[in-house]
Parts: structure tokens; C-alpha cells; sequence
């Protein structure tokens, strides 16, 4: 059972060279490429962040210009977005983990899976280098006209990046399908398939149905402000609202993308460790297809106060109310797991508390936002941010966290120091609550968010915010310290040291260049833990 | 109106904390019960049960409808001004607030309005989008460039309230805020006597109609060569092509700029766009202007009087 991971040839050891790495087409270093790469940009995502919580720490605005905050909030929300928030897990962990859990030997098309890699990277380029040129103020989500006829900043730039970008998230969903479809190990039925891979089967459709039309969108911005095509701005005759409509179609979806990869890792951890089948595993699975096909219809819900029209606002609301239910049963499903179950409490654990609690929160405020009434009065404010931070950082977050944490021995062959681990968690846990729900509070108060400076019966709530931020970092900073340490001097893995079930734990740690030595056979149910 | 919002969003928060609780007091509770005892144990078979994913599907379904029912409710009715609602014309522009009052009074940043009058406004944006909020009445809605929205309220206590610019306009968004100062009625009564404007804007509109030589072509009777103005605001007007348009401020104000967009049957277009001409101000100005011209035409060539169609519009609520 035990082998040290030092003596067995794997993917790691399959080549040392820096050629080696960037012109692989193992799934298996390709995700590591993206978890390089899209650390990176959460490390720069995460410095604008602090910038921002700087800057509010006072009610004026005094430690930078507006347009330098203005630039930072938009650059937040940019970089967390499109170049961490919806890779980080679908190419980070689903790359890795799609062949080993349906015991493929790699993706359908691995040259598509590296160029996926490089499209990602040369559209982060395009970012950056509008960065150093002077960045963009039109905020994450670039509406018009002011980003197509008024901003001074480097809009195209940025458009042309994330134009980019998208298709590497088209390729990497289009990957998934094939590969889940047509790759599958004998008897591994869709109804025998992990629960992570239903979620990335969903994502993976979000990614190629979606994508094409944010990525059109951000062509007519740049359009119409390079060439002076009238679509979005009055002047020329265009349409400012029909900007969002197209831009949620997408970037609504886009949550999904961001959260379903969460909770099939969720349905993972939850598993292991209680060594227990998921309760309703066809619900939950089902319920994944359900947000993604919903998930669709809802847009409208950012666009309540737009003037759209008083009947559409209604038919979202009820959409909305609609795509909430599919998430309360996951939530349900998930807690009922526990029961009878043989409970462990390690690291990634902890991050399952976490998510659940921060969740709940996210997800129930998700109600207070598709009420019209209530909406009207808490939409862009800092309620609103609070919200779908802890949707995305509470949720997606902490999920990539505990993924990462649960499969790192398998993906490095080391195990990383568990009790430094669990302090991360509960640091993480305690700075993330710390720093969001204050601003649900301010937000109610009507504190409207991108406000550089603001009234001063704000800025207790804003001062707590920013202390919680100074938590969150140090719990950011210590994974990103003992999980480098651990590749140096963490123990060697055991193929499966957390006793899971699971295709990825019956192959070595680290794996073998070609995942298993013989072709793996499926005979029984997913999650088979009792006897 | 805003005591009809917050009886919801605490409802909401008392849900929030309900299943929160609920939901980690299972979780608390199963972690300890049921916490691994022995290295090598495994949890039971426990698979599913149908009944249970019934009951919290429908139990949250049935939540969830009854809170869309309500606010959907309490939306509607602020979605529609009241038909006593006194006007304020509202212009947004980069990075400050323009409202302008019938009586011919216009204000930066600051909009004073009696206590306990509707208030309707009528919102236009010379650039970007803007978006008027005012976080004590619970009142927000979207100022667009090239179109109207309205909102309405009603305060009910005098006083000072803020407001604020709530959708992201560019460089000094942050400074886009003031003051609505609702005052009592006297007071209000003589705010306005101090603060002696050049005229109701009404005036002022037709004083600009004459200048930019509307009152050539539209006349009082019908013998101009475009349609009368007279009683045409509320009405419903017949185009060419068969369809009908009930005369608001959004069409007036495309007629004005885009004339041949919604042309009236029986003209011709001979009118000449006024796109960049001329200001958000100035054709609030005209809107007035047409709006006060109520007499009914004694025989109606271009306008057709209809009944006066309903003005369903995005909008807002009113106040504690």
C-alpha cells in the first residue's frame, strides 16, 4: 500500500526540462501550469484588493487619486474574475482530475487542452500590458457608454484580453464534454460517475453555450469605440441597456462557472470524509444540470432598476426564486451526508464547514436580491458586494482551497502539515466573515459600492472590512507558504492516505504519465464506503 | 412605502437566520455524534430517501413563492406614480444632479420637496449612465442617456436625506451625491418665494419654441405644415404605418431629436433633427412647454384624441 513517491517514475519525473513542461500535453502538468498561472493572478487580484481596503479605511478619499482607485476596483475585478475565479478550479483541479476519476489516460484532445493554456496566458498578457500602460476605470463589468464613448483608459486593451481568454475557457468546456462523454473507463456509467464530474459535465456546458456571447459583446464595445459603430451608445443611435442584457446573459451564467466546480469538489469532500455515499446522489447530480439550464434565464435579475420593463423584472424575480431551489437541495443534501456518516475533522474538512456556512449566508442573501422590492433598494450597494463575495470567495474559494488541499498528495506526492492547515482554514473562515459581512450592514445603511470616498456614518463598518481583509491575507499567506515547503520537505503520500473511494486514489502518488498501469475496471456504485 | 420594504427585508432576514441556524445546528450536531471513532471505520449506507428530497424541495419552493408574491406586490406599486404626483425634472450629468421645478426653479444637488406630496420625477443623463438614489426612501432607479425614467416618493418626514449617484459614471462618481431637503408645507411655500426663478419652465419652454422656430410649422389650429401641439401630451397619436403611440415625454423627446422615427400620418417629414442641438435641459424645457398646452383642438387633423393610455414605467416607492 505504502509507496514512496520518490521511487516510482511519474508524471513528474516524466522530463525535467522547461521544454518539457511547456510544450506537454499531459492534462496533469498542464493543470499545474494553470495553478502557476492562475495564482499568479490571484496575488495580483489580491493586492488591488488590499488597495481598495486601504483607501476606505478612511471616509475621504486621501491615500489615492479616484482614477487610481477607480483602476484598482476595475483591475479587482478583472483579474479575480476572468483570470482566477473561473479557471481556478475547472483547470486547475478538473484538469487534472477528469481523466484520473473516470480513468482515462488524459483529455479527449490534449494539444487542445495545452493551447487552452496558452490562450489563457496570451490573453493575461493583454491585461497586463494594458496594466503597465495605465489600466482601465470602467469597473469589471464595462458598462456603455461610458466604456465605449466616455473612459479615457485602455479599454480595448482589456476587451481584446478577455476576448482572448474566453476562447481558452470555450476550448477547456468543450474538452470536458467530449472527454466525459466518449473516455469513460468500462463500467463507469453516468450514474457511477463522481459527483465532481457531473459538476464540470455542467460548468463545461455553461463555458461553451455562454462564453461566445460575452466574448461578441466586448467586439461591439470595442467596435463602437475604435470604429464609432452606433450600438450601445444613443448618439449614435445605439442602445446602453441592451449592453447588459447581452453582458448578464453571459456573466450571470458565469457564477455558475465559478460555483459549480465548488460544489462538486464539495460532494467529494463531504464524502470522504464521512466515508459515506452522498445522500440522494441522483438529486444532486440532476440538480447541477438544473442550475446550469436556469441559470440561463435569470440575467435580467441584475437589471432591476435598468427600466426594464416592470413584467420582465417579474419573470426574472420568479427565475431567479426558481434556480435558488436546485441550491437549497445540494445545501440539504450535502448535511443529511453527515448523518451516520464516520466524521474526520482534517484540513479540507474544515473547509467544508466553511463553505456551508458562508453559502448559507451568500445564498440566502441571493433571495433579499430577487425580491424587487427589496432590490430596488439594496442593488448596487455594498449589500450586493457582500453577496456575491461570499458566493465566489466564500464558496468558490474555499472549495478551491480544500480541493487543493485534499488532493495534494496525490498531485505532488507529499503531504502538507495538517495542523497548520486546519489554523489556515479557521483564519480564512474567521477574516473572510470579518471582512463581507460588515458591508452587508453598510449596504442596507445605503452605502453605494466604487465610491471612492463616502459619508462618514460609514466608516466603522468600513474599518472592520478592512481588518478583515488584514486577516484574509494572512490566511491566504500561510497555504501559499507550507504548501511550497511541503513540496521540499512535506512526507511522502500514500496512493490513497485518506482512505477515499475513487478511481484518482487507486493509481500512485503522484501518478503515473499515463495515470493508471491497466486499464481500470468499474464494478461498483460511487462513494461504495460501507461494507 | 418604506416601512412596506423593510417589513419584507426583515421577513427575509429573520429566513436567512432561521435556515442558517437550522441548517449548522445539523451540521454541529451530526459532526460531534457522528465523529470517527476507530481508523478504519466507515459510515453507514445511508442512500437517500425520496420523501426527504420532496419535502425540502417543496417546503423552499413554497417559501420562495410566497416572498416573490409579496414583493412583486410591493414593486408594482412602486413602479406606478400616483396621478396627483407633483413633477420634478431630473438631468444627470458627469459628475453632478440638475433638478429642475415646473414653477421655473433649478437646483444642483440639492431637490427641495414638501412633506407628504407625491413626488414624481422624470429623469434623463446627458452622457453616461447615472443612477438616483435616495437610500431613505428606498427609491433608485437608472438615468439614461437618450431616454426618460421616473421615480417617485412621497417623504413623510421633514428633514435631510442623502443622495447619492448609485451607478458607476467614470472619475468623480464618489462626489455625484447631495441633499433632497423635504420640507413643511409653509416652509417649502417659502423656499420658493426666496429662491425667485425666470419664470415657470413652461414659460421658458415657449420662449425656446419661439427661438428655435418650432411655432412656424406647429400652430395653434391646423394649418401648419406639422401636426398641433395643443391637448396632444397623454393622448395617443396615429402614425404613418397604422400604429399608434401614446404622446409621453420619451416620444416628445424623440420627436424633437429624431423626428422621423415616429412619423404622424398625414405629414410630411420636413422637420430637421435636433440631435446635439440641443441640451437635456432645454428639451425638458420644450416638454413642459407642450404639456401646458391644453386646450383640445376643435378638429383634429394629425391628432387623434384617444383615451389617455396608462403610463406603466420603471420607478420607485416612497418613504418611511
Amino acid at each position: 500500500m505504502e509507496t514512496a513517491p520518490t521511487l516510482h517514475a511519474n508524471y513528474l519525473t516524466d522530463g525535467f526540462g522547461l521544454k518539457s513542461w511547456l510544450l506537454t500535453k499531459d492534462h496533469k502538468r498542464i493543470a499545474i501550469l494553470y495553478l502557476i498561472s492562475v495564482s499568479a493572478f490571484f496575488v495580483l487580484g489580491a493586492v488591488f484588493a488590499g488597495l481598495i481596503r486601504l483607501e476606505l479605511l478612511t471616509p475621504a478619499g486621501d491615500l489615492v487619486e479616484s482614477d487610481v482607485y477607480n483602476k484598482a476596483f476595475t483591475m479587482h475585478g478583472v483579474v479575480m474574475v476572468f483570470f482566477f475565479l473561473i479557471p481556478a478550479i475547472p483547470a486547475v483541479l478538473g484538469n487534472f482530475l477528469v481523466p484520473l476519476q473516470i480513468g482515462a489516460r488524459d483529455l479527449a484532445f490534449p494539444r487542445i487542452n495545452l493551447l487552452s493554456w496558452y490562450v489563457y496566458v496570451f490573453g493575461g498578457i493583454f491585461t497586463l500590458v494594458a496594466l503597465v500602460m495605465g489600466g482601465v476605470d470602467t469597473g469589471w463589468t464595462f458598462y456603455t457608454p461610458y466604456s465605449s464613448a466616455f473612459s479615457n483608459s485602455n479599454v480595448a486593451l482589456v476587451v481584446v484580453g478577455i476576448f482572448i481568454n474566453g476562447f481558452s475557457s470555450i476550448l477547456t468546456g468543450l474538452n470536458f464534454v467530449v472527454t466525459i462523454h466518449k473516455m469513460r473507463a468500462p463500467g463507469m456509467t453516468w450514474f457511477r460517475l463522481p459527483l465532481f464530474i457531473w459538476a464540470h459535465y455542467a460548468t463545461a456546458l455553461i463555458m461553451i453555450l455562454g462564453t461566445p456571447v460575452v466574448a461578441i459583446t466586448l467586439v461591439m464595445v470595442g467596435a463602437e469605440r475604435v470604429l464609432g459603430l452606433g450600438i450601445f451608445d444613443p448618439k449614435l443611435g445605439g442602445d446602453p441597456v441592451l449592453f447588459q442584457h447581452l453582458f448578464w446573459f453571459y456573466s450571470h451564467p458565469a457564477v455558475y462557472i465559478m460555483i459549480l466546480p465548488a460544489m462538486g469538489v464539495m460532494s467529494e469532500l463531504v464524502a470522504a470524509f464521512s466515508r459515506k455515499a452522498i445522500f440522494g446522489y441522483q438529486v444532486v447530480a440532476y440538480s447541477s444540470l438544473g442550475i446550469a439550464a436556469v441559470g440561463f434565464l435569470v440575467w435580467g435579475h441584475h437589471m432591476f432598476v435598468s427600466s426594464q420593463s416592470v413584467y420582465a423584472a417579474m419573470a426574472f424575480s420568479l427565475l431567479s426564486y426558481l434556480v435558488a431551489i436546485p441550491s437549497a437541495i445540494k445545501v440539504f443534501n450535502w448535511t443529511a451526508t453527515l448523518y451516520k456518516g464516520s466524521i474526520s475533522f482534517e484540513a479540507p474538512m474544515i473547509y467544508v464547514f466553511g463553505f456551508i456556512g458562508l453559502f448559507l449566508i451568500g445564498g440566502l442573501t441571493g433571495l433579499f436580491l430577487a425580491a424587487l422590492a427589496v432590490d430596488v433598494h439594496v442593488t448596487d450597494t455594498y449589500f450586493v458586494v457582500a453577496h456575491f463575495h461570499y458566493i465566489m470567495v466564500g464558496g468558490t474559494i474555499m472549495m478551491y482551497l480544500g480541493g487543493v488541499h485534499y488532493w495534494w498528495p496525490k498531485i505532488f506526492g507529499r503531504t502538507y502539515p495538517e495542523g497548520l492547515a486546519k489554523v489556515a482554514a479557521v483564519v480564512i473562515f474567521v477574516g473572510f466573515n470579518l471582512t463581507f459581512f460588515p458591508q452587508f450592514i453598510v449596504g442596507y445603511l445605503g452605502m453605494p459600492r466604487r465610491y471612492h470616498a463616502y459619508p462618514p456614518e460609514f466608516q466603522l463598518w468600513n474599518i472592520l472590512s478592512s481588518a478583515g481583509a488584514a486577516l484574509l491575507a494572512i490566511g491566504y499567506a500561510l497555504p501559499s507558504t507550507y504548501l511550497l515547503w511541503s513540496l521540499v520537505k512535506g512526507k511522502p503520500a500514500a496512493p490513497n492516505p485518506w482512505g477515499a473511494k475513487g478511481l484518482e486514489w487507486e493509481t500512485p502518488s503522484p501518478p503515473p504519465t499515463h495515470n493508471f498501469t491497466a486499464t481500470p475496471v468499474v464494478n461498483e456504485p460511487p462513494y461504495h464506503y460501507a461494507k | 412605502m418604506a416601512t412596506r420594504v423593510d417589513a419584507l427585508y426583515f421577513f427575509l432576514v429573520a429566513i436567512t437566520a432561521f435556515f442558517t441556524i437550522l441548517i449548522s445546528a445539523a451540521v454541529i450536531y451530526f459532526a460531534i455524534k457522528y465523529r470517527r471513532k476507530a481508523r478504519e471505520e466507515a459510515g453507514e449506507s445511508v442512500h437517500g430517501a425520496m420523501w426527504l428530497e420532496a419535502t425540502w424541495t417543496i417546503i423552499p419552493l413554497l417559501i420562495v413563492l410566497f416572498i416573490f408574491g409579496w414583493s412583486t406586490t410591493v414593486f408594482f406599486s412602486m413602479a406606478r406614480p400616483p396621478a396627483d404626483s407633483m413633477d420634478v425634472y431630473v438631468v444627470g450629468k458627469q459628475w453632478m444632479w440638475k433638478f429642475q421645478h415646473p414653477d421655473g426653479h433649478s437646483e444642483v444637488n440639492e431637490l427641495h420637496v414638501p412633506v407628504g406630496v407625491n413626488i414624481r420625477l422624470t429623469m434623463t443623463s446627458q452622457d453616461v449612465i447615472h443612477d438616483l438614489y435616495i437610500p431613505d426612501f428606498r427609491v433608485k432607479a437608472d438615468v439614461l442617456p437618450g431616454r426618460y425614467t421616473h421615480m417617485w416618493f412621497n417623504a413623510t418626514k421633514p428633514g435631510k436625506y442623502r443622495l447619492f449617484c448609485a451607478e458607476y459614471c467614470g472619475t468623480n462618481h464618489s462626489g455625484m451625491g447631495g441633499w433632497v431637503r423635504v420640507m413643511e408645507p409653509a416652509d417649502y411655500q417659502k423656499w420658493l418665494a426666496g429662491a425667485m426663478g425666470t419664470g415657470t419652465m413652461a414659460q421658458t419652454g415657449e420662449k425656446l419654441f419661439n427661438d428655435l422656430a418650432c411655432s412656424t410649422c406647429h400652430k395653434a389650429d391646423t394649418t401648419g405644415r406639422g401636426p398641433t401641439l395643443l391637448g396632444l401630451f397623454g393622448k395617443a397619436v396615429a402614425l404613418e404605418g397604422g400604429r399608434a403611440v401614446e404622446a409621453d415625454e420619451a416620444y416628445l423627446r424623440e420627436s424633437i431629436v429624431n423626428p422621423r422615427a415616429k412619423m404622424v400620418r398625414g405629414f410630411q417629414p420636413l422637420m430637421p433633427t435636433f440631435q446635439g442641438l440641443i441640451t437635456e435641459e432645454n428639451l425638458l424645457l420644450l416638454i413642459e412647454y407642450i404639456k401646458s398646452l391644453k386646450a383640445v383642438p376643435s378638429n383634429a387633423t394629425g391628432i387623434v384624441a384617444v383615451e389617455p393610455a396608462d403610463t406603466g414605467t420603471t420607478a420607485a416607492p416612497a418613504k418611511k
